[in-house]
């Protein structure tokens, strides 16, 4: 009830929908070829070893089919989409925010960024179409040695840190999203944190897509040495246009042992945004990797965090909500690979679906041969908000050690008349009252969340669930 | 005679049955009126058509609030409006705090009253809020618990009384609030009852719903009705009920 609070407490449709004038895009072509990724490597000036990378990525690219699987991406048009477009011309970003140009820092600053760095965070991001415009680190996790900066910098500046790691938990050949992703990569985050410093308050990165017809393939490359800890949480959105934007972003996340990582996210794009994302952890002995994430925008979400549970020990969690509105899919889920012994998983999902959308939970758990005494459970809970709205549920579990203890349980369910009843009895009108209960259904998993952003996860089901009377 | 809640001919259905059968009762200003009668015979069918609720079919008759009918009224705006209901089964919600809860229904009231004020700070509510619960003798941890998430049944009985001190209503139907509470609970929701009555400027006007004496002792009708079969067979002052 503090004032805190109130960071992101005066969202609305508009701070979100709001475009910047984007002048700079009449430099930048449409479509992608093999002289675009050439380009975007001379660009950013990178080593040999990458431009190499990308383009075997991009010949993956163009050899990989379409997913076999899930929502129709039939009108996806390549060429229509702006795969690379800087904004502003400064290489990693601005160290201090008041050089940031005005237009940038306005549409940042109505989002709540700034004001949330200064109440809650160690760190934050910005960036704006392909490239970051402004990252800053507290001073007392620098001298730490924790590296939080932009991807493209990072490549400069830690060359053998990069090269190490880089798609290296997700192999550009690992589907045609990620290939593509490998090709024309730009901007992300790099985050660092040395064996055993413990970051306290959490980082941010936000991404933020405004000229219509756009692509953002940043990638985000974290690694956690041994019994380090860290919480990061990325956001996004983007303005409605009415054209295909696409997003295939990139998560890899290296857990060190005993080590405890947690990655936060709150995706909002605009609803002409094709979603096509690809997070995935390692996992090593005695360490625990908690996934947190709310998908609320997009036209078209296919966005399964994976867990690879490779040490003795390992642990994950996977926390998710994900609201299907009007013409939105919802295709999100999870994957847990058990490997090493003794590890345990536990994957939570909520979702909604209203006026038409469709929400999918994509499950896939498997118990390797070796992976002895493991323990997981799977929990997905569906709220359909009317007859026309749909929810499915596919999980798909393979058990190759039967000594492993699994349990998965499903529910799917309607706002009851006589909660609603209840409520509006005191007076609080319909459409708030069922936002009242599609707050309380996913609370379990909000609560996960700083409180600041468990606030906007609130306000974005209000924003969500306006209209949905009458 | 217009009463401040009038009901005349009332009759209501549920799943093509007709459970209300031609109902008439009219409550003045400040009125305590008790129905009694046996299981099934409409009492509490008859508190949620007053109400709005949805599963009704309202056939005949009408629900006048201030000598105008409330049928086509939203729940919400019945409430609105200064009509409340003590549920003989108050929902559990998870997800949402009582505190939470009210301080959203109490800010619906106040907007409605007052459409130029600013909305109750969180921290004068939570002032307002503690008030009553110390007057119903409510643990403050309660404001903080999901709206009537394991709470006993007394609990929940009591927390509907806390909704209504805190919404002040011009008329409180008590749908058997008096079951599932032991004698001092009762005493204390009742003297809560007459406490909220007394502090607003135009006396509470009150329609309880029981099965038993008990609860005339300490909340003393000015009316009893008997109801039976969907309709109100007998009608007398308070002694009629000894």
């Amino acid at each position: 009830m503090s004032e805190d609070k109130a960071i992101f407490g005066d969202l609305n449709r508009d701070t979100f929908d709001h475009q910047d004038p984007a002048d700079y895009m009449k430099k930048f072509r449409k479509g992608i070829s093999e002289e675009l990724v050439r380009h975007i490597s001379a660009d950013k000036n990178e080593p040999e070893w990458m431009l190499e990378h990308r383009l075997k990525a991009f010949k993956y690219f163009v050899e990989r089919a379409m997913p076999s699987f899930g929502p129709d991406l039939s009108k996806l048009n390549f060429d229509e989409i702006c795969f690379f477009a800087k904004a502003a011309d400064k290489k990693g970003g601005y160290e201090n925010w008041d050089e940031v140009p005005e237009y940038i820092k306005n549409t940042f600053d109505r989002l709540g960024i700034p004001e949330a760095e200064r109440k809650v965070l160690a760190g934050v991001g910005a960036q704006y179409e392909s490239e970051a415009v402004y990252h800053s680190l507290e001073k007392e996790w620098k001298d730490q040695g924790v590296i939080f900066t932009d991807l493209d910098i990072a490549l400069q500046e830690h060359p053998d840190l990069v090269q190490k790691y880089f798609m290296k938990c997700v192999p550009a050949n690992d589907h045609k999203f990620a290939a593509l992703h490998g090709a024309v990569w730009s901007g992300g985050t790099f985050l660092y944190i040395p064996k055993g410093v413990k970051l306290e308050k959490p980082l941010q990165s936000y991404f933020r897509m405004n000229a219509m017809g756009m692509g953002q393939f940043e990638h985000t490359l974290i690694i956690i040495e041994d019994e380090a800890e860290g919480h990061y949480i990325e956001g996004c959105s983007a303005p409605k246009y009415g054209a295909n934007a696409l997003h295939a972003g990139c998560v890899e996340v290296f857990v060190g042992q005993n080590a405890k990582f947690r990655y936060s996210s709150v995706e909002n794009w605009s609803k002409d945004t094709y979603n096509l994302n690809t997070k995935r952890a390692i996992v090593e002995a005695g360490s625990r990797m908690e996934w947190v994430g709310g998908n609320m925008g997009s036209g078209v979400t296919m966005l399964y965090p994976c867990s690879i549970l490779k040490g003795d020990g390992s642990h994950a969690d996977h926390l998710g909500i994900a609201f299907a509105n009007a013409d939105q899919i919802q295709d999100t889920g999870a994957k847990v690979f058990h490997i090493g012994k003794n590890t345990s998983s536990k994957v939570v999902m909520k979702s909604i679906s209203k006026a038409g959308g469709k929400s999918v939970y994509r499950g896939d758990l498997k118990i390797s041969k070796q992976a002895s005494d493991a323990i997981s459970s799977v929990e997905c809970d569906a709220l359909i908000l009317d007859p026309i709205s749909i929810s499915d549920t596919i999980p798909n579990i393979k058990v190759d050690n039967h000594s492993a203890t699994i349990s998965h349980e499903a529910t799917v369910g309607r706002i009851n008349e006589d909660d609603l009843f209840y409520l509006t009895s005191r007076g609080i009108p319909m459409e708030q009252a069922q936002a009242m209960i599609v707050n309380g259904f996913i609370h379990p998993i909000v609560r996960e969340l700083p409180m600041e952003y468990a606030v906007e996860m609130n306000r974005l089901i209000e924003l969500e669930m306006e209209g949905s009377v009458g | 005679m217009t009463g401040i809640l009038s009901i005349v001919g009332l009759q209501a259905s549920v799943d093509d049955k007709e459970v209300l059968k031609g109902v008439n009762l009219t409550l003045k200003p400040g009125e305590i009126h008790a129905i009694m009668g046996p299981n099934g015979s409409g009492k509490s069918t008859l508190s949620n058509v007053i109400m709005g609720h949805p599963k009704y079919e309202v056939t005949g008759g009408d629900v006048q609030f201030d000598g105008e009918s409330i049928l086509d009224l939203e729940p919400n705006e019945r409430s609105l409006n200064g009509l409340f209901l003590a549920f003989q089964y108050p929902k559990e919600i998870t997800g949402i705090t009582l505190e939470e809860f009210l301080l959203a229904a109490h800010r619906a009231k106040q907007k409605h009253l007052h459409p130029d004020r600013p909305g109750i700070l969180p921290f004068r509510f939570q002032k307002l809020l503690k008030e009553k619960m110390e007057m119903l003798k409510i643990d403050e941890k309660f404001m903080t618990r999901y709206l009537n998430h394991g709470f006993s049944g007394g609990e929940k009985k009591k927390a509907e009384i806390l909704q209504m001190a805190i919404l002040n209503p011009r008329v409180a139907i008590l749908d058997e609030t008096d079951s599932g509470l032991d004698v001092d609970a009762l005493k204390v929701v009742c003297e809560s009852v007459k406490a909220v009555q007394n502090a607003s400027e135009e006396p509470m006007t009150i329609l309880m719903v029981t099965h038993y004496q008990r609860i005339l002792k300490y909340l003393e009708p000015d009316y009893v009705h008997v109801m039976k079969h969907g309709k109100i067979v007998k009608s007398g002052e308070k002694e009629f009920a000894r």
